[in-house]
C-alpha cells in the first residue's frame, strides 16, 4: 500500500467520524497551546528579571557591611559585632588597578522642599561614578562633581518625577532646595527611565556622599559598588577587596561581597527551573490528551470491527492494519499540534498586546517539545488500539453486522 | 486446486468442546461451481472461512495450488488471500464512508497499485456489473442488489482464482437475488472457481456439484454429469 493512499484512507476515516475527530483535535490543541503559552510566560519572567539585573552593570561587585552566613545557628556574642564600612575603606579598595569605578552608597529618607512644597523621598549619597556603575542616564545639567569625595558640597541631582513635583515645568537648574536641615543647589536632572530594580530613579535626590554623611549624621556606608575593568578580573578583584578590608578591620572578614554574575546565574537558574516546571505541568494535559486518544481509538476499533474484518478478508496483513491506525493517530496528533501552535501563538500575542512590558517569546525548544510530545503521546497511546485491531479474529469481526 | 485433507476445527465454548468440522476431505478443481448446503451450525460457513484462510484448522492439511497454506505466516497468508481468493458476504460489508468506486478500488489500493491503473480497472468492473452510473454513490445510497454487485466487483477486481460466497442472496429480494446469481454464474462461466454457501434450495441446486453438510461433516458430495442450470433461477 502506498503512503499517499494510506494517508488518504486514514484521513477519510477521520472525516467519517467527525465528532470524535474534533474532540481529539480539541484535546490535543489545548495541550499543545497550554505548553506553549506557559513556557512563553515563564521565559518572559526569566528574561524580565535577567534584563533588570543586567541593567545593574555587568562587572559589578557589591560590598555589604556584615558577614552573612548561610550556616544558620545563633550569632555568637563575642564575634557578632560588625564594623562599619567607611569612606576610607571605599577609597582603599578603589586603589586597585582592577577597579574601574567605585561608588560608595549612603541611602536614607529625608524631606525635600522648595518653598512650601515638600516631598519625603529617598536621598542617595554617592559620587560621580554612580552614573557609570549603574548605567543611568542624565537628563539635564551635570551629575555629582568629580572632586575629593571626602569634601561635602551641597549640590543635588533630582529624579525626573521629583523635579516635576517640586518645580513643575519651570527650570530647576541652579535653584535651591532644602533637604533635611540643609540647602542644596540643583545641578542636574535625571532622565526619565523608570524603576531600576532597587531604586526608583525618578523619585530620588542624589547628593555627594560626604554631604549625605552630614545629613544623616553617620560615617558608615550602606554599600560600596565597584565596577571592574573586565569580567575576567572579577575573581582577582574580589580577593583584593577581601584582603584589603580584612587588614583594615583588624584581621576580621566582616563584609559580604555579591557579584552581579552570581546573582544573575542564581535567578536565571531558578526561573528556568520554574519555566520547566510549568511546562511539565502543562505537558500533563498532553498526556491526558494522549490517554483520550487511546480511549477514542479503542472505541474506533470496536466501531469499525467489521471494516477491520473486511480488510483482513481482502488480504491486509496485521502489520499494515497497525500502520493504518497509526497513520490515523499521527494525522490526528499532527493536526492537533498544528492547531495548538496556532492557538498558543494567538494567546501569546493577545497577552503581549495587553502586557507590552513582558518580553514574551516562546523558546525554540518549547515548540519542539510540544510537537514532539503531541506526536509521541498520540502514537504511543495508539499502539495498543492498533495492535488490538490487528489481532482481531476476522471470522468473528465479520460475523457482526 | 484446493485439497483439504483430514481437516478438523474445534471450538472451545465454555467447558465444552465443539467440533465445527470433522475429518473433512475435499478436492476442488479449477473452474468448478459448488454449492455447500446444510442446516444452521452444520459448519458450512466455517468450511468456507477455512478455504478462505480466515480460519485455521485445528488439525489437517490444506493445499492451495499445490502449496501447504496452513503453515504460512500471517503476512504470507494475507498475500495469498489477496491474490487468489475473493469473498462475497451476506451483509455486503462495504465501507460506509467510501463510494462504490472507492470500495471496489480498496483491494487494488491495499495491494499498492498506482491510482491511474486502479481507476481503469474499477471502471471496467463497474461496467461489467452494470452499475457504472452508481460509481460516486455511497453504500447507503444504493439498493441491496447494487450493494452486492459492488461487493462482487470488489471481490473479483484483483482477478482471484476462487470466489467464496456466503449466502450471497440471503439479504436480497428475489429479483435482486436473481441478478446477483446471474453475475456469479457468469463469472464462473469465465473460469472462476465458485463456492456458494446457501440455505436456499433453488440456488443450491443450480450448482453442478452439491455438498451437503451435517454436524461438521460432509454428508453427500454429488457431482452431476451434463448438468446445465435452468436459464432463470
Amino acid at each position: 500500500m502506498k503512503t499517499r493512499d494510506a494517508t488518504r484512507f486514514a484521513f477519510d476515516a477521520l472525516r467519517g467520524y467527525r465528532t470524535r475527530t474534533l474532540l481529539m483535535l480539541l484535546a490535543m490543541s489545548i495541550g499543545v497551546a497550554s505548553v506553549l503559552v506557559l513556557t512563553s510566560l515563564g521565559e518572559a519572567a526569566r528574561r524580565y528579571v535577567t534584563g533588570e539585573f543586567s541593567s545593574l552593570g555587568t562587572n559589578l561587585i557589591i560590598v555589604l557591611p556584615g558577614k552573612s552566613e548561610t550556616s544558620g545557628g545563633s550569632p555568637s556574642l563575642l564575634g557578632g559585632t560588625t564594623r562599619d564600612l567607611t569612606l576610607n575603606d571605599a577609597l582603599a579598595v578603589s586603589r586597585s588597578a582592577l577597579i574601574n569605578h567605585m561608588a560608595p552608597l549612603i541611602i536614607g529618607s529625608a524631606p525635600v522642599s522648595v518653598k512650601n512644597l515638600q516631598r519625603d523621598v529617598m536621598v542617595v549619597g554617592s559620587t560621580s561614578s554612580l552614573l557609570d556603575v549603574r548605567q543611568w542616564r542624565l537628563g539635564k545639567g551635570r551629575f555629582l562633581p568629580e572632586t575629593d569625595i571626602t569634601r561635602a558640597r551641597f549640590v543635588t541631582v533630582l529624579g525626573s518625577t521629583l523635579k516635576q513635583e517640586l518645580f513643575g515645568a519651570k527650570n530647576a537648574l541652579g535653584e535651591w532646595v532644602r533637604i533635611g536641615d540643609r540647602r542644596f543647589r540643583v545641578i542636574g536632572i535625571m532622565a526619565a527611565q523608570g524603576r531600576s530594580f532597587d531604586i526608583d530613579v525618578e523619585n530620588v535626590a542624589f547628593v555627594p556622599v560626604a554631604a549625605a554623611q552630614m545629613l544623616f549624621n553617620t560615617q558608615s556606608l550602606f554599600r560600596i559598588l565597584l565596577d571592574t575593568r573586565s569580567r575576567e578580573s572579577i575573581p582577582r578583584a574580589i580577593a583584593f577587596i577581601k584582603h584589603t578590608l580584612r587588614e583594615r578591620h583588624q584581621g576580621e572578614e566582616d563584609v559580604t561581597l555579591i557579584t552581579q554574575d552570581a546573582v544573575l546565574a542564581t535567578f536565571d537558574k531558578i526561573l528556568r527551573a520554574l519555566t520547566l516546571t510549568v511546562a511539565g505541568i502543562a505537558a500533563i494535559s498532553l498526556a491526558v490528551a494522549g490517554i483520550l486518544i487511546m480511549n477514542v481509538m479503542l472505541v474506533a476499533v470496536s466501531q469499525r470491527t467489521t471494516e477491520i474484518g473486511l480488510l483482513k478478508a481482502l488480504g491486509v496483513p496485521q502489520r499494515q492494519i497497525i500502520r493504518l491506525f497509526m497513520t490515523e493517530a499521527a494525522l490526528l496528533s499532527g493536526m492537533g499540534a498544528g492547531l495548538g501552535l496556532l492557538v498558543g501563538q494567538t494567546v501569546s500575542s493577545v497577552i503581549g498586546y495587553f502586557y507590552p512590558a513582558l518580553p514574551l517569546g516562546t523558546p525554540w525548544w518549547a515548540f519542539l517539545a510540544a510537537i514532539g510530545v503531541a506526536l509521541g503521546t498520540g502514537l504511543l497511546f495508539s499502539l495498543l488500539p492498533a495492535r488490538r485491531a490487528a489481532q482481531l479474529d476476522p471470522v468473528q469481526a465479520l460475523a457482526r453486522r | 486446486m484446493i485439497r483439504l485433507t483430514d481437516i478438523q476445527r474445534d471450538f472451545q465454548v465454555g467447558d465444552q468442546q465443539v467440533h465445527a468440522l470433522r475429518d473433512i476431505n475435499l478436492q476442488v478443481a479449477a473452474g468448478e461451481y459448488i454449492s455447500i448446503m446444510g442446516p444452521s451450525g452444520s459448519g458450512k460457513s466455517t468450511l468456507l472461512n477455512m478455504i478462505g484462510l480466515l480460519d485455521q484448522p485445528t488439525a489437517g492439511h490444506y493445499q492451495l495450488d499445490g502449496q501447504d497454506v496452513t503453515t504460512l505466516s500471517d503476512e504470507q497468508q494475507a498475500r495469498t488471500r489477496r491474490e487468489k481468493i475473493g469473498f462475497v458476504f451476506q451483509f455486503f460489508h462495504l465501507v460506509p464512508r467510501l463510494t462504490a468506486a472507492q470500495n471496489i478500488a480498496l483491494p487494488l489500493m491495499l495491494a499498492g497499485m498506482p491510482e491511474k491503473q486502479r481507476n481503469q480497472k474499477v471502471q471496467m468492473a463497474l461496467q461489467q456489473m452494470g452499475i457504472a452510473d452508481r460509481a460516486g454513490h455511497r453504500p447507503d445510497q444504493l439498493s441491496g442488489g447494487q450493494r452486492q454487485r459492488v461487493a462482487i466487483a470488489r471481490a473479483t477486481v484483483i482477478g482471484p482464482a476462487v470466489l467464496l460466497a456466503d449466502e450471497p442472496t440471503g439479504n436480497l429480494d428475489s429479483a435482486a437475488g436473481t441478478e446477483v446469481v446471474k453475475i456469479l454464474e457468469q463469472l464462473n462461466a469465465n473460469g472462476l472457481t465458485l463456492l456458494v454457501v446457501t440455505h436456499d434450495e433453488t440456488l443450491g441446486k443450480r450448482a453442478r456439484r452439491r455438498i451437503h453438510m451435517i454436524d461438521g461433516a460432509i454428508e453427500h458430495d454429488t457431482l452431476l454429469q451434463n448438468h446445465t442450470p435452468p436459464a432463470s433461477p
